[in-house]
């Protein structure tokens, strides 16, 4: 990898030639939570000044711009007895800047199951490519875990990677589009005290977060499969389906149409899911395989941290415990996880 | 000055260009458009089930069509929902192809109000297919339990076609109730072909039911098949394959070489949605046709 450093008054002028005339998208503060703490969410913006560069986490992570909440599959004309079929794709090109390891980690697990696998999806693709992305280092909140699942470091997945080094960032730059914008603003050649000031907040970064021993969790979780812990965290669940929402890989939908009311015009979209709400695995004629709140919870968990290590070598989640902290029962990951080990002796 | 970001059009992809196949799983496509088929017949079986005959129109699409016994379609009316129903129609007749429908719910219901004639929006072939090849050269147990008989119509057909390939051929069909019983038009034909053993029972007779009365296991007493070369394919609800299977087992029949087909609610047929898992295996890509070793394995499948 190529890296560069940035002085911070040479990185608002590159930003600000994004912003005159490209479509930026980034981590903006909409608001304060009950604690005082401050609400940030990746939304458009126009100015340098509405980024917020140093901001803690989103409520919504990046998967919103890639797998929207709701996405048009394919429109219809209806005609009597007929109709035509007509499909679209995003194509207008997208700045997402200041996303943090964990989201762009989750762009890469996502890109496995909708780009690389059986059937990729043109819809995910499109969007994906059609987008640049500039990542930014940050100091890992207390209640995340991405160091325990891998998704602290990113080396692919991203055209920028920036280093808060004080007075200038020091800048991966992972790909030749990320290399041409480089080249509209003067970079410097990093130099040994740049390494070592790179190095040295990477620790420090490293250091904050205690780790979650993962060791063999998907063992794990076949052995603890009829545990009582399913049931005591089950029986708290609401079936919201908020921890989906706001996961940055759960990429679960269904599929729905509407017509309109002269029955001219129809649309096939796709619209985020949960495994957690009510109706998820019931089948026509009305039975339902996962009838209780524990089971649907139980295999949330399965699919994350069993059934996607199986297929893909690595847990689905990227540790970022947005499910944790928006949760109304107070149902997180680490707790979870912590509890089996205990049931299973090995804490 | 060039743009940084050109837009990029996954429509120009080279393999976006090719046609659409959906046999060509790992190449990228319009994964979301049908093939426009037209329904040419309407048959009705029960007062819950109809055969309904679908042709895709265009000319190309219906030769290009090619699927295997046990794949399933997703099959959509525009305005009201797409739904996965197993093929239940030889292979050889390319797109033509036969779907056997129960009214259960909004798709179902649109379809089985439709007149001959409607377009409907076919996707797929979709998800594992019986092993037929594997199979020559042996015995074949093919069994169904009440809508069961829809997707295995296909393998029967595929049996029928090539008999040569086989050995001993038992068809075991059983419902609940006699007038549950579906293609009662197709057993004459069937029993008159020489060699294939054909018997149907039903739990509940009617005045009208002249055949045997009983459980689907209670037939599996007069087979006499070499176990160690026997395939059987079981399609039915969960709980008559447990059964069948277990009986099977019992009989010396490897797990490995009885097939079954799952059922579960299907959103995309393409190993995306997760609709279908089965903890975490997809019934769609790595189903819906499974071993019931495998079967067994999964801890939530039946």
């Amino acid at each position: 990898m190529l890296f560069k450093t940035i002085d911070k008054s040479e990185f608002k002028r590159l930003i600000d030639f994004l912003l005159a005339d490209h479509e930026v998208i980034g981590p903006k503060q909409i608001g304060v939570n009950k604690d005082g703490g401050s609400i940030h969410q990746f939304l458009p913006v126009s100015t340098f000044e509405e980024i917020d560069w140093g901001y803690a986490t989103t409520e919504f992570s990046a998967k919103t711009y890639f797998l929207p909440y709701r996405e048009t599959l394919s429109s219809y004309q209806i005609r009597e007895q007929d109709w035509t079929q007509t499909i679209e794709y995003r194509l207008k090109p997208r700045y997402m800047v200041g996303l943090h390891a964990c989201d762009i980690n989750a762009l890469l697990r996502l890109d496995k199951v909708l780009a690389r696998s059986t059937f990729p999806s043109p819809y995910y693709i499109s969007r994906r490519r059609n987008t640049f992305i500039m990542g930014i280092d940050h100091e890992p909140l207390e209640d995340c875990f991405c160091r325990s699942v891998g998704a602290d470091v990113v080396t692919q997945g991203f055209e920028l990677y920036l280093t808060d080094l004080g007075d200038r960032y020091f800048v991966a730059i992972n790909s030749d589009r990320g290399f041409n914008l480089l080249k509209r603003v003067k970079v410097r050649d990093v130099t040994e005290t740049d390494n070592r000031a790179y190095l040295e907040v990477r620790r420090q970064h490293a250091q904050r977060q205690k780790p979650l021993n993962l060791h063999d969790i998907p063992n794990l979780l076949d052995i603890e499969f009829n545990s009582d812990v399913w049931r005591q965290w089950g029986e708290k669940c609401l079936n919201c389906g908020s921890c989906a929402m706001v996961c940055p890989t759960c990429y679960c939908y269904g599929v729905g149409e509407h017509v309109n009311m002269e029955n001219t015009e129809a649309v096939k979209y796709r619209q985020l899911y949960s495994c957690n709400l009510k109706d998820f695995a019931s089948v026509a004629g009305g039975h339902n395989f996962r009838p209780d709140p524990a089971t649907r919870l139980k295999y949330r968990y399965y699919h994350q941290y069993r059934g996607f290590t199986e297929t893909y070598e690595s847990p689905l989640c990227v540790g970022c415990n947005r499910c944790g902290r928006v949760c109304l029962a107070g149902i997180h990951p680490a707790g979870i996880l912590k509890d089996l080990q205990a049931e299973g002796g090995v804490a | 000055m060039k743009p940084i970001l050109q837009p990029y059009d996954v429509t120009l992809e080279r393999e976006m260009t090719l046609p659409l196949d959906f046999n060509r799983r790992n190449q990228l496509k319009h994964y979301d458009k049908t093939y426009k088929a037209e329904i040419t017949n309407i048959i009705r079986l029960t007062e819950m089930e109809k055969l309904f005959q679908v042709r895709i129109i265009d000319d190309v699409e219906r030769e290009r069509f090619s699927f295997l016994p046990g794949q399933f379609v997703m099959v959509e009316v525009p305005g009201y929902g797409e739904i996965p129903i197993s093929i239940s129609s030889s292979f050889t007749h390319k797109g033509f192809i036969e779907l056997c429908i129960r009214r259960v719910g909004l798709v179902t219901t649109v379809l089985h109000n439709a007149k001959r004639g409607c377009k409907v929006g076919i996707r797929g072939p979709f998800g594992t297919h019986f092993p037929m090849e594997r199979m020559r050269g042996n015995n074949i147990l093919l069994i169904a339990g009440g809508l069961g008989l829809a997707p295995l119509r296909a393998p029967i057909f595929h049996v029928i076609e090539n008999r040569s390939y086989y050995k001993d051929v038992y068809i075991l069909y059983g419902t609940k109730e006699a007038n549950l019983l579906l293609f009662t038009y197709q057993y004459e034909e069937w029993d008159r072909i020489a060699d294939i053993n054909l018997r149907v029972i039903a739990e509940q007779g009617d005045k009208n039911w002249k055949g045997e009365i009983g459980l689907i296991t209670d037939l599996l007493d007069e087979v006499r098949v070499d176990p160690s070369e026997t395939n059987a394919i079981v399609c039915g609800p969960p709980v008559m394959f447990k059964f069948v299977c277990a009986r099977l087992t019992a009989m010396g029949i490897p797990m490995h070489r009885m097939f079954v087909s799952l059922e579960r609610r299907m959103h995309c047929g393409m190993g995306k949605c997760c609709r279908c898992n089965i903890g975490s295996t997809y019934t769609c890509i790595d189903g819906p046709v499974f071993d019931y070793w495998t079967v067994m394995n999964l801890q939530e499948a039946i």
